[in-house]
């Protein structure tokens, strides 16, 4: 069957929609229909990808305006009786075509505090762990940094915050590591200042584009929030949580 | 020479997957100043694929596994012609590389007792696979690269390198450019470190992506480094069949390791037909005892499933070919049957084997839980690649190093599932070790800027051609010949008829064209990586050709047997003076005494 496309093609200073149509046969997905695209008619169309199963986080875009992986995305769950439109994530600058300037969340990630583990349990110098107490970092873990939650969050898709709120997924990688069994640092001041916890208002639409299911709000943002709270409120009791939480293997 | 942007590190290293990474943090530790390049962005690389588990005789799941277990298994999967010093290395000293990782906020799933799980995997004797469910690359990366970047390296992201500069026989720089914007970059170096990746993109169906052109090992080839073992490329045994446009990507052995069957279109489990008599007695020899294998029964022995990669894909290819194949070209691969053995089954594959279910449900409505699967052979990983000194991972270039999937020597003739990961933390950490030692012995060298405008000029030149052959009909040619005449079943009449293509393919790539500008153009990426790939297709086939048997990966249908006269040698791949492709066979290197009675005594 015969597909028409929209793709955005341009670069920082301007670009608009280009028509496109590819043949769409069973099973395929959008990034095939881009790569076809790419292969036959525009050889220059810039996009990003590289496992095409949904495991490395690359190839994010808004397919007919959502926020999607197209390696993930089936051509046949979209309408094929319009045309399908492909455009770059809206919250970072755009370098061309389907590609954004990412940059700014490697910049974030390095100003949170790194994991620092309690000593070793045991004398060759390795810890225990139990299973259900590592589930739930497991499940933040699972994240393959495609950075759809940052582009649906509107603190920087529509306020454009970047220096003051480090998004979902930042959030959920502190937690990651603050819920870390053998960590013992704290980063809830900095969570609660530089990196702007506060500006969330819990409306979960990154939860609900998460290609990985991970419950960013329920799971992760909101604990984190009663930290915060806590530690604020009543530094002492928190202290005795942390410690007893921290200690107890 | 133009005024190119230039970048000044005591050790450069090329790649950032896991191998790149743990090369680049060993080096900033012993502190040098560290550049770390990748085509992609960071944490994008294969490794973030990688699924199954990292290798390592941790002995937590069973005391009896250690360090001699794990070298005969891995030498006993590389049909004995692996560089014994790496596949003792590797043995050695992967459970601290995995040790080290937990160090750095890596968080492994748990024994009942709290240590780090370890599962099955295919040639492994004992349950030794380190793993988070079936995503254990992502752990891997992402803790590599967390832990890196409060290192101080400085991460080149979305950068390749084209060529390696070198003065009076060293390597002292390296010419790429960036994507973003398409400029020249000069990198000078004191030592530099490739860690590539592997050349699967040579191959139509493949699980590798874009990145996997070869580059480093045609880059150390064209400098003056050797390859070796280029003619063992590991298919596989399965890759998504169905749908087509799914074709190649992965299924985790991890499925087998976690009691997953092969069967054919009548139900049989056809790999308990032909079991290889080296692997006789330590292999079941009916269902029910490879079943209590799976579930950690101690006096039982691992069911055919998880024989070593080499022989399950040519079992299957024959499956396929004498008409007991699947409805779409493969055979079954089976998990949901388990429901028959314990109870919560559905739940206990989704917890073990999340993205092979998300995978499987999202790509090709299949409910793994419920129905079986549909595999067959995929081009998956080269064991062989540059030579390299097994303790120091030096090239014969001085100041050239290398290590992952670009280097070889550990794997021999067909790699163990799980054994690439563990190799990356091995040896990644010892290339960056003598990497930084190199780079505090020595002085920066001298660029030639003439060398420099002849490549950068050479990389234009495609611009110059706008109404030139399309760079992606090229390589889909290179591909689909590669796949037929040097793939799973090779002859000598296929592979020299390859050779002549390949000639072929060397002239057209000379007229290859692009259209639009330089800025982040996959047009001109692509023709930019057409020389790599036809370097190392013509070092697979050439080797390939060279030895005249069967043995690993590489099967033979005019030289079906394994051969005395090549069971200790190893094909050397290297560029003479006039630029043209040699082979010769070099004897492996004596293997000590006292690993000799190792091998004996695992018998
Ligand atoms: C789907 C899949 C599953 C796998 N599962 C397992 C498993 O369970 N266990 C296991 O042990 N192994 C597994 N493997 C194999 C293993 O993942 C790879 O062999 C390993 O990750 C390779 O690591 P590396 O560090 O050598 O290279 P990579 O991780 O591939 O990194 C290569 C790097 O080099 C860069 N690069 C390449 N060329 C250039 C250039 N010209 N200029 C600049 N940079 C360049 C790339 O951008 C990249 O950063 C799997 C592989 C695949 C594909
Ligand atoms: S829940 Fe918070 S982080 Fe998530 S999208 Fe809404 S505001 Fe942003
Ligand atoms: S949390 Fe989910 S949506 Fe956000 S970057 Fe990670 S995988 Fe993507
Ligand atoms: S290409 Fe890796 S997530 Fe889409």
């Amino acid at each position: 069957m015969n597909v028409q496309f929209k793709i955005w093609r341009g670069d920082a200073s301007g670009g608009k929609f280009r028509e496109y149509a590819t043949e769409v046969s069973e099973g395929m997905v959008v990034l095939d229909a881009v790569h076809d695209i790419q292969r036959t008619q525009a050889n220059d169309l810039a996009c990003r990808w590289n496992c095409k199963a949904g495991k490395c986080g690359s190839c994010s875009a808004e397919v007919n305006g959502m926020p999607k992986l197209m390696c993930m995305t089936r051509m046949s769950d979209l309408p094929l009786d319009r045309p399908i439109t492909i455009e770059p994530m809206k919250a970072f600058p755009i370098v061309k075509d389907l590609i954004t300037d990412v940059s700014w969340n490697f910049r974030v990630k390095q100003k949170i505090k790194k994991f620092k583990p309690r000593p070793p349990d045991a004398p060759d110098g390795t810890w225990r762990m139990q299973q259900e107490d590592i589930d739930r970092v497991q499940e933040f873990r699972k994240c393959i940094e495609c950075f759809l939650c940052q582009d649906v969050c509107h603190v920087l898709r529509d306020h454009q915050m970047h220096d003051r709120f480090i998004g979902p997924r930042f959030l959920i990688y502190a937690a990651a590591l603050e819920m870390h069994p053998l960590d013992t640092e704290n980063r809830v001041a900095e969570l609660r200042e530089a990196h702007g916890i506060g500006y969330c208002n819990i409306t979960k639409c990154c939860t609900k584009v998460c290609p990985e299911e991970i419950e960013i709000t329920d799971n992760g943002i909101i604990p984190l929030k009663e930290r915060v709270v806590d530690e604020f409120y009543d530094p002492l009791g928190w202290l005795w949580r942390t410690g007893k939480r921290k200690r107890e293997p | 020479m133009a005024d190119y942007e230039t970048f000044q590190h005591d050790v450069l290293v090329i790649g950032a997957g896991g191998a790149g990474l743990r090369a680049a943090i060993e080096a900033s530790a012993a502190g040098v100043s560290v550049g770390l390049i990748c085509k992609s962005l960071l944490g994008k690389a294969h490794t973030v694929m990688a699924e199954g588990g990292i290798a390592a005789a941790l002995a937590n799941v069973d005391e009896r596994d250690n360090w001699k277990v794990h070298f005969a298994d891995t030498v006993r999967g590389g049909q004995y012609v692996n560089q014994w010093r790496m596949a003792e290395l590797h043995a050695k000293e992967a459970p601290d590389r995995v040790r080290e990782l937990e160090a750095w906020g890596a968080v492994f799933d748990r024994t009942k007792d709290g240590r780090i799980l370890q599962r099955n995997f295919g040639g492994h004797k004992y349950p030794r696979l380190a793993h988070v469910g079936d995503r254990t690359g992502l752990e891997m990366i992402r803790t590599l690269q967390d832990h890196g970047v409060h290192q101080g390296i400085d991460v080149h992201m979305e950068r390749t390198i084209l060529t390696l500069l070198k003065q009076s026989g060293r390597v002292v720089g390296a010419l790429g450019y960036d994507r973003e914007r398409g400029r020249f970059l000069v990198f000078r170096a004191k030592a530099i470190v490739l860690a590539t990746g592997g050349i699967g993109r040579a191959y139509k169906i493949t699980s590798n992506s874009w990145e996997y052109t070869g580059d480093g090992h045609a880059l150390a080839y064209v400098a003056g480094a050797e390859l070796i073992d280029m003619e063992f490329v590991q298919f596989h045994p399965t890759g998504m069949v169905w749908p087509p446009s799914v074709c190649g990507i992965l299924v985790t052995e991890g499925v087998r390791g976690e009691g997953g069957i092969l069967t054919n279109k009548d139900g049989r489990r056809f790999m308990f037909d032909s079991i290889p008599e080296n692997y006789r007695a330590q292999t079941a020899d009916n269902e029910e005892e490879g079943w209590r294998y799976c579930q950690g029964d101690k006096d039982a022995r691992r069911p055919p499933e998880l024989l070593t990669r080499d022989h399950i894909a040519r079992c299957i290819v024959r499956e396929i070919k004498e008409g007991r194949g699947s409805p779409h070209g493969g055979v079954f691969l089976d998990i949901a049957w388990i429901k028959k053995k314990i109870p919560n089954a559905a739940e206990h594959i989704k917890k073990k084997l999340p993205s092979m279910y998300h995978q499987f449900k999202q790509l090709a409505d299949i409910d793994i839980t419920e129905q079986p699967m549909e595999v067959g052979p995929t081009t998956h990983y080269v064991m062989g690649g540059i030579r390299v000194d097994s303790d120091t991972q030096m090239s014969r270039l001085p100041g050239l190093f290398a290590a992952g999937e670009c280097a070889a020597g550990i794997n021999g003739a067909n790699r163990l599932g799980g054994n690439s990961l563990s190799d990356l933390l091995v040896f990644g950490k010892r290339a960056g070790e003598f990497a930084a030692q190199f780079a505090k012995e020595n002085q920066l060298g001298d660029i030639n800027g003439n060398e420099i405008e002849n490549v950068a000029h050479e990389a234009l030149r495609p611009f110059e051609r706008s109404r030139g052959e399309n760079p992606y009909m090229l390589q889909r040619d290179l591909q689909e010949t590669m796949q037929d005449n040097v793939g799973i079943v090779r002859n000598e009449a296929e592979m020299t008829s390859q050779l002549e293509y390949l000639r072929k393919l060397w002239e057209r790539a000379s007229h290859v064209g692009v259209s639009g500008n330089r800025e982040f153009n996959p047009g001109w990426h692509t023709a930019l990586d057409l020389k790599n790939l036809l370097t190392v297709s013509e070092a697979v086939t050439r080797a390939a050709l060279e030895r005249k048997e069967s043995r690993g990966a590489q099967f033979r249908e005019d030289y079906p047997e394994k051969d005395a006269r090549f069971a200790n040698v190893n094909t050397i791949i290297w560029r003479g003076e006039d630029g043209r492709m040699n082979v010769r066979l070099d004897p492996l290197p004596e293997m000590p005494d006292y690993l000799k009675q190792v091998i004996e005594e695992m018998k």
